[in-house]
């Protein structure tokens, strides 16, 4: 391990890292031309930039929402709701599985309740909420959580299952009670499909927020995109696609940072 | 003299969906202190049923244990119990993987910190505390895990085929290591093993089991009169073959 690097092994990791750096070079020209194709075939007026927007008019767009301050509370409106939908839904979502996990009865007889909620589409549910809550970011918030959470409960509950039974006998020969086997064992050895449920939630929870603003349309970038729509703005709606899906992007690397700092610790 | 380890009429029937599963039928011995007593039969005839009983694990149908003649009831902190697969965490160092049990019985006191210290050091684990269990090779992976279960200081040590993971020159070297472990903390042992020679090299009293449902079908007194006997050096002993030979005839293994 602490030997001489020999000359082998360092050309293959140069070429290991050549091969790195030119895969990020074609992925940021892929971007770049799609922009400028896109940019072109406007300009020539090829296709319409009425109906297809430019990335100089996004600009733009951009530009002026910025400075008048209203893409900020926009962009902040969609991102509080996301994250507290996206914590919310996780969390419930982790202690109703450690629940099932805890009671065999309890998780047979809600079986086939689990199995049907998942596969109805929940989103049918945000009138409902809408009714219930009122047309607001509680009513959002509560259809990013029904999106959202279900499918953390039956995934994770599901690694819970899949703990090594060896390990389980192993610590229960130490005498350990129920809550030591979860978190000696299942919580620990579970961490990676949690992880991977988190990384789900992330999408999951943009769908609940946007498809929560197209019903409620106040504010947020689901509300833009919907009024843009309505009044023939495509430049407003492309704007606020883009913006999204950086926030998405960064919220799903965040997310990955924060897994591998984790198990990096322990 | 009182038996470490007293096994009275133990039968267990298993009850399943599909039917019961006579596993052991009227089984009886008695382990002394100090003792390495082997169990050999063939696969399925209850091994690990039996150990999983004398740890506690397991209800019997019917008979009953005694532990250094207390009647046992549920886990008990006397017995150590060593699994199949070394089953170390990945996520703990080796360090944290071997006072697993003293963290789960809450025990981590001064003294046993120092003792478990002392085993790492004495047994070769030093510089591997603060490795995950895939940087070891399996003989020290196997160690590792002995030292876990004898972290917690149990009088009686249970092995359930603990060597069968590993490939046959390493297998030779850790049932060598690991006996020396085990006679030099003076523990008693019970050791389950489908190898007929390994058995032999590593227990003064054999049991021999039948098929399913698992009785006892023969006792043999192991003894080389060798000193300092270990698994390497009875193997090389005359009689050891000789002792293969009335273990193998009494197993009747058809092919
Ligand atoms: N939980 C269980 N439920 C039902 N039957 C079981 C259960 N555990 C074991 N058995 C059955 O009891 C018998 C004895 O099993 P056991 O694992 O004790 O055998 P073994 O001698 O250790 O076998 P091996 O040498 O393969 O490890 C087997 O036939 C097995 O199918
Ligand atoms: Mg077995």
């Amino acid at each position: 391990m602490y030997e001489e690097v020999s000359i082998e092994q360092k050309k293959y990791l140069h070429k290991l890292k050549t091969k790195k750096r030119l895969i990020i070079v074609l992925q940021i020209f892929l971007l770049i031309s799609i922009f400028v194709v896109w940019e072109v075939l406007t300009r020539l007026n090829l296709i319409d930039p009425f109906i297809f927007s430019s990335p100089s008019r996004m600009v733009n767009t951009f530009l002026r929402l910025s400075k008048d301050g209203s893409l900020f509370v926009h962009v902040w409106t969609t991102l509080w709701e996301t994250m507290v939908g996206f914590l919310l839904g996780t969390v419930f979502g982790i202690i109703i599985a450690i629940i099932l996990w805890l009671s065999e009865t309890c998780s047979k007889v809600l079986e086939p309740y689990l199995v049907v909620m998942n596969a109805l589409p929940k989103i049918a549910l945000g009138p409902v909420f809408i009714v219930w809550m009122g047309a607001g970011s509680v009513a959002i918030i509560t259809i990013t959580i029904a999106v959202s959470l279900i499918v953390t409960v039956l995934e994770v509950y599901t690694g819970f299952l899949e703990t090594d039974a060896e390990k389980i006998r192993l610590v229960q020969s130490f005498d350990a009670s129920k809550k030591q086997i979860l978190t000696k064992v299942v919580l620990p050895s579970s961490f990676p499909v949690i992880m991977n449920a988190l990384k789900v939630n992330v999408g999951l929870s943009w769908v609940g927020v946007i498809v929560g603003e197209f019903l409620v349309s106040k504010a947020g970038l689901g509300y833009l995109i919907v009024y843009g729509g309505q009044v023939f703005q495509l430049d407003l709606v492309m704007t606020s696609v883009v913006v999204l899906a950086v926030l998405a992007a960064f919220m799903y690397f965040g997310v990955q940072t924060l897994g591998k700092w984790i198990s990096k610790k322990y | 003299m009182v038996s470490a380890v007293k096994v009275e009429n133990i039968s267990k029937t298993y009850h399943t969906v599909g039917g019961e599963i006579a596993a052991l039928e009227n089984i009886s011995f008695d382990v002394f202190q100090g003792e390495f007593v082997g169990i050999v039969g063939p696969s399925g005839c209850g091994k690990s049923t039996l150990l999983s009983i004398i740890a506690g694990l397991l209800e019997p149908s019917s008979g009953q244990i005694s532990i250094f003649g207390e009647k046992l009831s549920g886990v008990n902190p006397k017995i150590g119990y060593m699994l199949q697969r070394d089953s170390l965490f990945e996520w703990r160092t080796i360090y944290k993987n071997v006072i697993l049990g003293l963290e789960i019985q809450n025990q981590l006191t001064q003294d046993r910190k120092q003792h478990v210290e002392y085993l790492i050091k004495k047994y070769g684990l030093e510089n591997f505390k603060n490795h995950h269990p895939s940087q070891l090779s399996g003989g020290m992976r196997q160690r590792a895990a002995l030292i876990r279960t004898l972290a917690v200081d149990p009088d009686i040590l249970l092995l359930d085929e603990a060597f069968s993971a590993l490939d046959y020159q390493t297998r030779l070297a850790v049932n060598d290591d690991i006996y020396k472990i085990i006679k030099t903390e003076g523990k008693t042992a019970i050791i389950v093993t489908h190898d007929i020679s390994e058995a032999i090299s590593m227990s003064e009293r054999l049991y021999v089991m039948s098929k399913r449902p698992g009785k006892i079908k023969m006792q043999l007194d192991v003894n080389f009169d060798i000193e300092d006997r270990t698994p390497l050096s009875s193997r090389e002993a005359p009689l050891f073959r000789q002792y293969f030979n009335q273990v193998w005839k009494e197993l009747d293994v058809h092919v």
